[in-house]
């Protein structure tokens, strides 16, 4: 699955561990959903949307729909 | 690097169950040793320790699940790739054990000990394997 969460979060000027602080998870799982290489449960991907003040499909796109 | 609120609280959870697994391994050793070597194979004090070992051990595994649902959704991944693994190996890996010592391939009993270890060991590479894998 992509995801905007590098852009967004440059945008928000956080670091990864900001981030990781903010959504309560490890600096490790912010860099790997950043990376592509793991996908966020649906609670956190709802913070995440909450944070941004996006909608989920506006920070996750799924590539097999596309 | 900075240290986020939930890195300090899976520490302090992980510092918690090094703790109970401490007392655990050493209320084992207690209960192995300690008829023969401290109280003279009293069967009271023995049940004692068998009863504080088993205990003991029900406090790490309430501790170990409160560790895990503290983890977060990557980590409790990790976790459970480790696990299923060294689950699956110790069961497929003991039964064939288990066969060796029943069709006398192996000239020694099998030990549960080595199960034991055999299982941690693959616990603990497969842990290495996966926080390394989501680097």
């Amino acid at each position: 699955m992509k995801n905007r969460l590098k852009v967004l979060r440059a945008e928000y000027n956080f670091t990864q561990a900001d981030l990781a602080n903010k959504l309560g998870v490890s600096r490790q799982t912010v860099n790997a959903i950043e990376k592509g290489k793991f996908d966020p449960s649906l609670p956190l991907a709802f913070k995440m949307s909450k944070l941004f003040q996006l909608s989920i499909e506006e920070i996750f796109q799924n590539e097999e729909l596309e | 690097m900075k240290t986020t609120n939930w890195e300090i609280q899976v520490k302090k959870n992980t510092k918690k169950l090094a703790i109970w697994t401490a007392l655990w391994t050493s209320s084992m050793a207690l209960a192995t040793f300690g008829p023969k070597f401290i109280w003279d194979e009293n069967t009271i004090l023995t049940i004692l320790a068998v009863l504080l070992n088993a205990l003991l051990g029900l406090g790490m595994i309430l501790m170990n699940i409160r560790h895990i649902n503290a983890l977060d959704d990557l980590q409790k991944k990790i976790q459970l790739d480790a696990m299923g693994i060294a689950l699956g190996t110790g069961v497929v890996g003991g039964l064939s054990y288990s066969l060796l010592d029943i069709t006398n391939l192996i000239s020694n009993d099998a030990e549960i000990s080595f199960l034991v270890i055999f299982m941690s060991v693959t616990y603990m590479i497969s842990l290495l394997i996966g926080q390394k894998r989501y680097k």
